[in-house]
């Protein structure tokens, strides 16, 4: 699944923002496209038909011509003309015009503030926090239903279905830098600055994964803080979120691995929901096996990949501010196999 | 040195060629004014950057002291009547460069000198305070940063331009200065007056509008 | 018959200076052409560095997940690469040829303050090498030429290096804006007698125009830098965000000064440009008043469109509108000296020396970067390409396809003034196609990675997301690139050995600085000339047909 090929052109809109934006950049390209053609085609003849042409028996070419003192007769020296200059000044604003007032109407359409949540409104309200090198998704509310769980790196949202859009509103906060939330098919990109609050929207009708990564530098692993946004139908998702709001799964086989959990520093950073560890720092892992990736996208969940990466998190994602704790074997097998009990 | 060494043919016979008309005489500032009056733009922009700076953030702190604790204007309306005065002296010490009296000059040029420096004495005393009395430092909150940043960086240039009113004093005492090469006492005096420019923007800003 | 002849002594020629001498004639000289030479050597060298830089970062994008550099190298080095072509290649090389040309056309014997523009050259030196000196810290900063804060602050950016890059840069400040204050007090005080402001030669225009701009925006940037600085070591809090500090602050001022930056580097091109293509079409430059008043009209319009940047931090959509709506009107005269540039060339008698080359090069590239630029300018369409390889193929597309082609058209036009020696047409014109070629595969084809969805500043990127091809044609495109500087640098270094005599006119060309011999003498004038027109020689060449009839 990791492997597909995901489109992230922007010519291939899944959602209304990126769909005014694909419509808008059609007439913006066809309006530039034609004053290219007309003006390097100028150029061009211009080029070839005024090109200097050497009589028989005469001059050098005008690199040369110092030397020798001839000189070819100059082609007649036009200095200017008020009308033409009027001409190609009024001409170019007319289109300057036009492309601020279609500017314009995608911008309003496409930059929308969020609304209020209301009870049976389809929409889902999420707040996303960027971090140093992963994304942090609260779920707010969804259908006027109060959520109040907080995810990492997979974003699970719901397709509009038979005439239902389900918009989704995203509330864009920063930990540390600035980054900026960027998925293409489902909309331009708005920036996560810290000390401020942005909002986006989307929604789309077709379920599906949509990629897309952070698009402001951040940092050392900027280009592996990448986005996974899974399209769920409307039943899919509603069990995805019956799921991701319950605590975490106690199987009683890894107690062990459990209680080192809890009993290292991972507590610190991390939070599993019904369980001591309350960190807020780092991914929530409560539900960390529900996800296809780690590592914000970059390796599939496997039991091996986890395995490498709480060994030593710096082999995957070197710059990471997860450091390697110098676990013994025994106790980082009984942590990996508790984790893996995190449906 | 010669221009292109291309052959030119007289004018054919029975003609002249055209005569260009005369050339209309230019007069504008000299070279070392347009040169002190651009730098004082790169100024003007440099002072506005952290001024906007300043008004961005007034009110912002979440911390105190804020600048109505802080600063009071008993001092500073004192040091600004210096800077103010010294913009006076420095003008007439000009007029009496210019006419000749050298003695006069060096009188009224101290005084801005003697002002200058004043300003920088109570700003010193001022800052005592601040810090001591009322715990501000530019690392406490974001007035601190901006105060500190702005008024510093005017400060730094009061210096500079009492240093470089020293260096002149100096040559003045040497008799190197006199009514015929003026202009570089000019171009000081400018400076000068811009620099108490920018102190009444900072002032009004800082201790008036952002109180 | 056996003819006597006088015995014949050891030839003997004028004893060359010692090296030491000329090395402490350079190192100390005032002589505006001799700064100028330094700043263009000065510019050349960083120019080499910030292109090994690339080299780099395009071997690590050739393949997917590779790891020929890991991600804080490449970091380094896109930031480096940055840093290093805007303020130690792109503003050195034209204050550089300002300082050559603007005396010699104007007529005077030097610039107005020649203790200041030495100091101005070696301050901007030094500000490059500290920059460089922060690989002594553990490796260069690490934060792009555009620094966002908060970045910057100690917590992010704990190695010195980010220190060097600050103070580099206020300095190297310092060293433009001197340039600058020399410029505006030369050209408006020094010009020889009939040569009135609206009758210079376009590079001055241009020159005069680019150094208000400095003025403008060069402090602000050096406002930022300072705040940067006391953040890092005195504990204050612009950008610091947990105590009220603001990252958008930063971006504001930043932008503030970084686009009219962009001016600042394309401004001196346009002027040469302007200088070249009329010689080369034999044809007096088409609306000169208009290109001037264009030119004046996209120095204010500069400073009102910085935050066409900043189109996704979240503005209001009132505040995105008005960045808009400057973005686009600052497209009207662009485009007006662009028709004007075409208007002079429709009717002339063209011919394709390298400068005329070059020209063409730039024109029609440069075309294709503004028009780009125009798109970017509809704020939703930023949206999606903003921080993308759109972005970056446009503005490589108008930094290296308008100013660099238009500078490599100025040396080749001015060289044979500078050296007395013409540069090799051949060499010049394998240069010219290499060049072209390459950029058009590299910037061309990022434009079409940038529509695809890849990110900018991306140390590797997923063999899933069809980029990888993509990728290897825009190495490809830097490879073929890489050749056409070396060919440069050996077209220059050979022809100073043995390129043809030039001449004081080897391109008929009508301004001031072509009746001097090549090189000029140090006193540049012996007498200094009147002038009645824009083209006081072709006055002196055409005495039947003078321009200041037309005027």
């Amino acid at each position: 699944m990791i492997l597909l090929a995901q489109s992230t052109s922007i010519f291939d809109p899944a959602s209304p923002p990126a769909e005014s934006i694909r419509s808008l950049s059609v007439l913006v390209l066809a309006i530039t496209g034609f004053i290219f053609i007309a003006v390097e085609g100028i150029l061009i003849y211009s080029i070839v038909r005024f090109r200097r042409r050497a009589a028989a028996g005469t001059a050098l070419p005008p690199e040369r011509a110092g030397e020798s003192g001839m000189r070819e007769k100059e082609p007649p020296q036009v200095y200017g003309s008020k009308p033409i200059e009027i001409a190609w000044t009024a001409a170019p604003a007319l289109v300057v015009f036009v492309l601020v007032l279609v500017s314009a109407r995608t911008l309003w359409e496409v930059n929308v503030p969020p609304p209020q949540p209301r009870e049976r409104d389809n929409t889902l309200f999420i707040t996303v926090v960027g971090c140093q090198w992963w994304w942090e998704y609260t779920y707010d509310r969804y259908n006027g239903r109060e959520l109040g769980f907080t995810t990492a790196n997979e974003l699970h949202i719901p397709a509009g279905d038979k005439g239902v859009p389900r918009p989704v509103y995203l509330t864009l906060k920063s930990a540390d830098v600035c980054h900026s939330f960027g998925v293409p098919r489902l909309g331009g990109k708005t920036d996560l600055i810290p000390g401020r609050t942005n909002s986006m929207w989307f929604q789309t009708d077709k379920p599906g994964l949509y990629l897309g990564q952070c698009a402001e530098y951040c940092g050392t692993q900027h280009a592996n803080m990448l986005i996974r946004v899974v399209v769920d139908s409307p039943s899919d998702f509603e069990a995805w979120l019956a799921n991701e709001r319950k605590p975490a799964v106690e199987h009683p086989d890894v107690r062990a691995g459990r209680s080192a959990f809890l009993g290292q520093s991972c507590v610190n950073c991390h939070r599993v929901r019904g369980t001591p560890a309350r960190g807020s720092y780092a991914p929530d892992l409560t539900h960390l096996i529900s996800r296809k990736t780690l590592a914000s996208g970059m390796v599939e969940n496997t039991p091996e990949n986890l395995r490498r990466w709480v060994a030593d998190p710096r082999q995957i994602k070197p710059g990471c501010l997860m450091p390697a704790f110098g676990l013994g074997d025994r106790e980082r097998e009984d942590i990996v196999r508790y984790l893996l009990t995190l449906r | 040195m010669s221009v292109a060494t291309t052959t030119m043919a007289g004018p054919p016979a029975g003609q002249s060629f055209p005569v260009p008309p005369a050339i209309r005489p230019e007069h504008t500032l000299s070279p070392g004014q347009w040169g002190m009056l651009s730098f004082l733009v790169s100024e003007v922009a440099l002072f506005g950057t952290l001024i906007v700076t300043y008004l961005f953030y007034v009110g912002k702190d979440v911390v105190g002291p804020t600048p109505a604790e802080a600063l009071s204007l008993g001092l500073v309306v004192c040091t600004t009547a210096c800077l103010l005065a010294s913009s006076a002296t420095v003008h007439v010490a000009e007029r009496r460069l210019e006419r000749g009296n050298q003695v006069g000059f060096l009188r009224w040029w101290l005084a801005t000198l003697v002002l200058g420096a004043a300003f920088l004495g109570g700003t010193a005393f001022e800052w005592h305070d601040l810090i001591y009395r009322h715990q501000l430092t530019i690392s406490r909150n974001l007035f601190g940063t901006t105060y500190y940043t702005l008024v510093g960086l005017h400060a730094l240039h009061v210096t500079a331009g009492v240093s470089i009113m020293l260096i002149v004093l100096g040559l003045a005492l040497c008799r190197r200065v006199t009514s015929a090469n003026r202009a570089g006492v000019g171009l000081v005096s400018w400076y000068w007056h811009f620099v108490d420019g920018v102190w009444v923007v900072v002032f009004t800003v800082v201790y008036l509008v952002g109180r | 018959m056996a003819i006597a002849e006088a015995p014949r002594g050891p030839i003997t020629r004028p004893e060359a200076p010692p090296w030491t001498a000329v090395l402490h004639d350079w190192v100390t000289t005032v002589d505006h052409k001799k700064i100028g030479i330094l700043y263009v050597l000065m510019a050349v060298v960083f120019l080499v560095v910030g292109g090994v830089e690339a080299l780099l970062l395009r071997w690590q994008l050739v393949r997917p997940r590779y790891d020929f550099l890991g991600p804080d190298t490449f970091n380094q080095m896109f930031t480096m690469h940055g840093t290093t072509m805007v303020f130690f290649m792109g503003i050195p090389i034209l204050v550089g040829m300002g300082n050559y040309l603007v005396p010699l056309m104007i007529g005077a014997r030097d610039m107005a303050f020649p203790r200041l523009n030495a100091l101005g050259f070696w301050v901007t030196l030094l500000g490059g090498l500290l920059v460089y000196f922060s690989f002594a810290t553990g490796g260069a900063p690490a934060i792009g030429w555009f620094a966002y804060a908060p970045l910057t602050e100690r917590t992010f950016a704990r190695s010195a290096a980010t220190d060097f890059w600050a103070l580099g840069l206020m300095v190297s400040g310092v060293g433009t804006i001197a340039a600058a204050v020399n410029f505006i007090a030369t050209i408006l005080t020094m010009r020889a007698p009939g040569m009135a402001l609206r009758k210079v030669p376009f590079f001055v225009w241009t020159m005069l125009w680019t150094s208000v701009l400095i003025v403008f925006a060069i402090p602000p940037l050096t406002a930022g830098l300072a705040m940067v600085l006391l953040d890092r070591h005195l504990g204050a809090h612009f950008f610091d965000v947990q105590n009220g500090g603001s990252a958008l602050l930063w971006q504001h001022i930043f932008w503030f000064f970084g686009h009219p930056e962009v001016y600042i580097l394309i401004l001196p091109v346009f002027g040469m440009v302007t200088e070249i293509i009329p010689v080369f079409a034999r044809k007096v430059l088409f609306g000169y008043e208009f290109m001037a008043a264009a030119t004046a009209a996209i120095a204010f319009i500069s400073l009102g469109v910085w935050a066409h940047h900043m189109f996704t931090v979240g503005m209001s959509r009132t505040a995105d509108l008005f960045f808009i709506v400057s973005t686009f009107m600052i497209s009207i005269p662009t485009g007006i000296k662009f028709f004007n540039w075409l208007a002079t060339m429709y009717g002339g008698r063209i011919s394709f020396a390298s400068p005329m080359l070059f020209c063409i090069g730039f024109l029609s590239m440069f075309l294709i970067g503004g028009l780009t630029g125009i798109m970017l300018g509809a704020a939703p369409f930023d949206f999606q390409l903003q921080d993308t390889y759109f972005l970056i193929g446009h503005f490589h597309f108008v930094l290296i396809g308008g100013t660099l082609f238009g500078v490599f058209a100025g040396i080749h036009y001015w060289f044979p003034k500078m050296t007395g020696r013409m540069l090799s047409e051949r060499l010049a014109r394998w240069q010219f196609w290499l060049l072209y070629v390459g950029f058009l595969l590299t910037f061309g084809t990022m434009h079409i990675s940038g529509v695809l969805g890849m990110p900018r500043r991306i140390y590797t990127y997923d063999a899933d997301r069809g980029w990888a091809l993509l990728n290897q044609l825009t190495t490809l495109g830097a490879i073929i690139q890489a050749p056409s500087f070396v060919l440069f640098v050996c077209n220059v270094f050979a022809s100073l050995r043995n390129g043809r005599p030039a001449g004081a006119d080897p391109w008929d060309a009508w301004t001031l600085e072509w009746s001097t011999p090549s090189p000029p003498p140090a006193y540049n004038f012996a007498v200094i000339p009147t002038v009645h027109s824009r083209r006081p020689l072709w006055d002196l060449k055409h005495p039947d047909d003078p321009d200041w009839q037309y005027d």
